[in-house]
């Protein structure tokens, strides 16, 4: 087995996220004050101060804003040149993964993403993007 | 009486070791050696120092450097977090103390075995759930784990916003060569570096390149801070703090500001710009150089805006026009800077703009150098700093 991506550590505040993720669904965190919806988790609401909250599971439709392709230092348990998107999601929350099963050389801004979950060897799952269908 | 920071403080010592990449000495080492070298440049006791502040980073403990130095009495000790954002945030510290009557001489510093021991290239990794550590997870479970990444990310969108290029990036780092090639401690002395070089060295994150990237540094930088009146008595001309402040925004995140609503400027850098404009009465005309934090090329580009000395999307037309050389309008990280000197988390870029207003750098320009701007790090709750002459 090769070496897998490094686990985020799972506190109060952020473990639940990847509960969902473990299900192959991307969550978004919604204020039960003002029902706006935020990323990444936080346990108060900066614009009511409600520390009450729900979720919502995105759709998985997403745009490129920005993006990056690393190459260098490569870290085990990720495989280079790894592009990374920063996205809108249809809900209008930003996300920022992986993208997969792109050419790097296609990857632009405004380009059209579907989230999916990556499954790594050691069965640990992380939502992650690839171009929407039609959009190559 | 309200108490502002202008020309409350002074920066009157400067100390630093030999900056190499493998010290082959503890980090507590270099903090002593670059301590001792400041209150020897500045002449005074070192019993006499009754204040100290560094980064949270900073592996020295107080007390620890105390004992090796031989210190006397303290009454103020204080961390600041954010790596390179709290290189200017030592000096408002220290401006605090003396400005107050807390304490009548501060060294701040800053010493790291940076590229023979915990290296910043090498990213966060750990396993303590802090809400700093669970921040980073959203980024290294992806592979983002290197300061280079994150600040891609944002470098990216700026650089297609505006149409800046990766010429444009080159100016940066070559400006900032050309002038370590005058400093016989910068890495970058006797290392010309030309266009070819810069568009040929490896791809680190896109659109970073190699020489888009700082250094990677073992070493340590004091500096002595006291009041003006104080300051006269010592062996070296002031630096006057006319201002200095901190600075942190709404949705301000560490090196990942990614779901602010505009991600082609540097919020926290323009309140900075603010702060210290208002504190010292002066503008963007009135800085005649700078030493603006340059982990990465493109954070000049964006602070250039921040800071006034040209409008929105303008930087890129700035530097090509050779502003940031010695005859420019900003000559601009005249050691060489974080790319080409060393990387001592931007305390050097402070040591550096207190050389431009003694006269002393290695690359002193030839007009006269009233005031001098430093800031602290991009992309981070960070702060600004303005140096003047003592009138
Ligand atoms: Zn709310």
């Amino acid at each position: 087995m090769k070496p897998g991506r490094i686990k985020p550590p799972m506190g109060h505040d952020n473990a639940w996220w990847w509960q969902q993720a473990a299900e192959d669904k991307l969550a978004i965190q919604r204020c039960s004050g003002c029902q706006v919806l935020r990323h990444p988790p936080r346990p108060m609401c900066d614009r009511c101060r409600s520390m009450e909250w729900d979720f919502i599971i995105a759709k998985g439709e997403a745009k490129v804003i920005s993006f990056t392709v690393l190459h260098h230092p490569k870290f085990p348990g990720y495989s280079y040149p790894l592009p990374i998107v920063l996205a809108e999601l249809a809900e209008g929350t930003r996300y920022i993964a992986e993208l997969i099963d792109c050419d790097v050389e296609r990857i632009t801004r405004g380009m059209r993403l579907q989230v999916t979950t990556q499954t790594d060897d050691d069965g640990f799952k992380i939502p992650v993007f690839r171009p929407a269908t039609g959009s190559e | 009486m309200a108490i502002t920071l202008h020309n409350e403080a002074a920066i009157v010592g400067i100390g630093q070791t030999a900056f190499s990449k493998n010290s082959g000495v503890s980090e507590l080492a270099l903090a002593a050696e670059a301590v001792k070298n400041c209150l020897d440049d500045a002449g005074l006791d070192p019993v006499e120092v009754d204040g100290l502040s560094t980064f949270t980073l900073d592996s020295t403990d107080e007390v620890e450097l105390a004992r090796a130095v031989g210190l006397g009495d303290l009454h103020m000790f204080a961390k600041i977090n954010y790596g390179g954002g709290a290189a200017v945030g030592l000096i408002q510290q220290a401006a605090m103390a003396v400005a107050t009557g807390v304490c009548k001489y501060v060294v701040v510093w800053r010493a790291m075995n940076g590229r023979s021991g915990q290296r910043m290239g090498q990213g966060v990794s750990g396993e303590i759930i802090s809400s700093d550590l669970i921040h980073w997870s959203w980024y290294m479970s992806h592979g983002m784990l290197t300061p280079a990444s994150w600040v891609a990310l944002i470098a990216s969108n700026y650089m297609a916003e505006y149409g800046a290029g990766s010429e444009h990036l080159a100016e940066i780092a070559i400006a900032q060569r050309n002038y370590a090639l005058n400093n016989p401690v910068a890495a970058g002395f006797g290392k010309p570096l030309t266009m070819d070089d810069y568009m040929n060295a490896k791809m680190i994150s896109e659109p970073l390149r190699l020489y888009d990237c700082c250094q990677e540094t073992d070493g340590g930088v004091a500096l002595l801070i006291t009041t003006p009146e104080r300051a006269r008595d010592l062996r070296q001309k002031p630096a006057i703090v006319r201002a200095v402040t901190q600075a942190s925004t709404r949705g301000q995140e560490q090196m990942t500001s990614f779901y602010r609503d505009d991600l082609n400027s540097l919020p926290e850098m323009e309140l900075a710009a603010r702060r210290v404009y208002e504190m010292s009465g002066l503008s963007a005309d009135d800085i005649d150089a700078s030493c603006l934090y340059d982990a990465f090329t493109p954070e000049v580009l964006m602070q250039l805006e921040s800071f006034g000395f040209c409008g929105r999307g303008e930087a890129k037309d700035f530097v090509q026009e050779g502003a940031l050389r010695i005859d420019g309008r900003l000559p601009n990280n005249t050691h060489g800077g974080l790319l080409s000197e060393a990387y001592i988390h931007g305390v050097n870029n402070i040591a550096e703009g207190v050389r431009l207003i003694r006269g002393t750098s290695t690359s002193q320009p030839p007009k006269p150098i009233n005031h001098a701007l430093v800031s602290s790090g991009v992309g981070v709750p960070t702060g600004a700093l303005i140096l003047g002459a003592d009138d």
